[in-house]
């Protein structure tokens, strides 16, 4: 984790081929461009696997850069001049507390929250983006954020000299605030919530001529969540996991390991089988859950109102194909309260010293409603994602983590106060016997 | 009901370049209807196969979506702004 950071100079050969609807298949120039003209459908990048099979090995990507950029041939660029700040190859925690606490055996958590540059998994997607933006020529790039986008956005455009305008909720948590405005983007803090913003900036993307990351360089952008699949892969040894929880947003992430998985299956890295897809949404925002329970193949767009605001959308663009993912591997989709979110919190912090934000609270709250239900089996290899860091997001739980014991400089105040903590123990403890 | 209509760049091939402009309709409904007359062509891409509105496009009126109204028989007054934005987007 502390190793300089060099610049990288890979092989330039690319392998990625073209854009094509997910819907209708229709296939279009690798330019800025995120939705289908003839029936508005999402684009993806496809890839020449066969080329990638005879040329990417084991070896090949462990010879790489400690990054995402190790799984270069499975991303979008063209060029060897990547954005590479060391974003990617975070920790792979075995847990053994939190497994105990919830009765499984093979639990691991994916520590995103220690991301490079800006402590979340967006440093991966714009990594990716902003790689590729300077490769079509774009010298401003922007975004519609719930916060944690807008961080990511502002750091790496200004490593890389970007002109950089993101657009935000009005009413984020301050640590997500500050965390974009240090690094001078116009930040442009829109009275509205995230689906508001998302639609005022899709306007702006039409006259603009601005990169917006998930807009019009989405098709690039949501490729990078694809090294979340990857780096977990190896990480286990080159062995897939049998099931992985994550947070459910727009669902891109969910779709993306899912093809990180199926694209390392495909070029013979890992063997195939089928990995159970199961997903977190906060009860105050869960459109993407009650379809999923509905038995629904649409989305109803709902008003977000959760503590949960980096997960906070309403109107989920992938929601559709997450419900698909979770439907075809076996797994399931689950949504849990503000105070259970706070209490998954509290919960990762307590028994694997990980502090993560509001989402990464879901999520753990998620597994365990789903292994209290019998939805995980005990010995299921299991993968957690935890996505932020919870420094960015302190409001969630202020009020619910207990104050500091104030004390003089002497040692009877200390002693005294001490005293007092261990009885404040006991008596919690007793509490939670009866 | 004279309202004014954002249209994706997507379509903008069909309106004469136009990102804006001018159409009448006491509906959605009527309202695609009367696009389709002055442009012919554009309602078989806001519509699928089975004449509804297509799940990749976001219709607003004044800023709310439609499937928090009444879809495609919400109702439209004289001054309205109804965007055609596309749904992928975000996240």
């Amino acid at each position: 984790m502390t190793q300089a950071i060099k610049t990288q100079t890979p092989a330039s050969t690319a392998y990625f081929q073209a854009l094509k609807c997910k819907e209708c298949g229709a296939e279009y120039e690798l330019k800025a461009k995120n939705v289908c003209e003839l029936c508005f459908g999402p684009l993806e990048v496809k890839y020449d696997y066969s080329a990638l099979r005879q040329s990417v090995t084991r070896e090949t990507i462990k010879a790489g850069p400690n990054s995402i950029w190790r799984y270069r041939p499975f991303l979008p660029v063209a060029t060897d001049n990547v954005i590479d700040v060391g974003t990617g190859m975070t920790p792979l925690v075995r847990s053994h507390r939190l497994a105990r606490r919830l009765g499984l055996n093979k639990l691991y958590i994916k520590n995103d929250a220690v991301n490079m540059p800006t402590l979340s998994f967006k440093d991966r997607v714009v990594s990716v983006a902003l790689s590729r933006a300077r490769e079509l020529g774009f010298t401003t790039v922007s975004c519609a954020s719930t916060g944690n986008l807008a961080n990511s956005t502002a750091a790496i455009a200004a490593h890389a000299g970007l002109d950089c305008c993101v657009f935000i909720p009005a009413d984020l948590e301050a640590g997500k605030i500050i965390g974009s405005l240090i690094y001078s983007p116009t930040l442009m803090a829109v009275k509205g919530n995230y689906d508001q913003v998302n639609r005022l900036c899709s306007e702006v993307a039409n006259t603009y001529g601005w990169g917006f990351v998930n807009i019009n360089l989405r098709p690039y952008y949501s490729e990078g969540s694809k090294t979340l699949g990857f780096e977990v892969a190896e990480q286990l040894g080159w062995e897939l996991p049998d099931h992985i929880v994550a947070p459910l947003a727009s669902g891109s992430l969910f779709t993306k390991i899912y093809k990180g998985f199926k694209e390392f299956v495909e070029v013979g890295l890992v063997e195939g089988k089928n990995v159970r897809f199961s997903g977190a949404q906060a009860e105050g925002c869960s459109p993407i859950a009650q379809a999923f329970k509905e038995g629904r193949d649409f989305i109803k767009p709902v008003k977000p109102n959760t503590i949960a605001k980096s997960i906070a959308i309403g109107n989920p663009a992938d929601g559709i194909y997450a419900v698909d993912v979770a439907k075809k591997t076996g797994g399931n989709i689950e949504s849990v309260n503000d105070a259970e979110i706070i209490d998954g919190i509290k919960l990762l912090a307590e028994t694997e010293g990980i502090f993560t934000e509001t989402a990464g609270g879901t999520t753990v709250a998620v597994l365990k409603k789903l292994v209290e239900s019998g939805k995980i089996d005990p010995d299921e290899t299991t993968v957690v994602y935890i996505t932020g860091n919870g420094l960015k997001t302190q409001e969630a739980i202020q009020g619910y983590v207990g104050e500091p014991l104030t004390i003089d400089a002497k040692l009877d105040s200390f002693e005294r106060a001490l005293e007092r903590s261990r009885t404040l123990e006991r008596l919690e403890w007793q509490q939670v016997l009866v | 009901m004279a309202v004014k209509v954002l249209i994706p760049t997507a379509l903008q091939n069909l309106t004469n370049n136009q990102a804006t402009l001018e159409s009448n309709g006491s509906t959605i409904a009527e309202l695609l209807e009367s696009l389709e007359e002055s442009f012919p062509g554009i309602k078989s891409r806001l519509c699928d196969e089975k004449g509804e509105l297509r799940r990749f496009l976001n219709f607003y009126v004044d800023s709310e979506d439609i499937r928090y109204l009444d879809g495609i028989n919400t109702a439209l007054q004289d001054g309205n702004e109804v965007s055609i934005v596309p749904a992928v987007a975000g996240g």
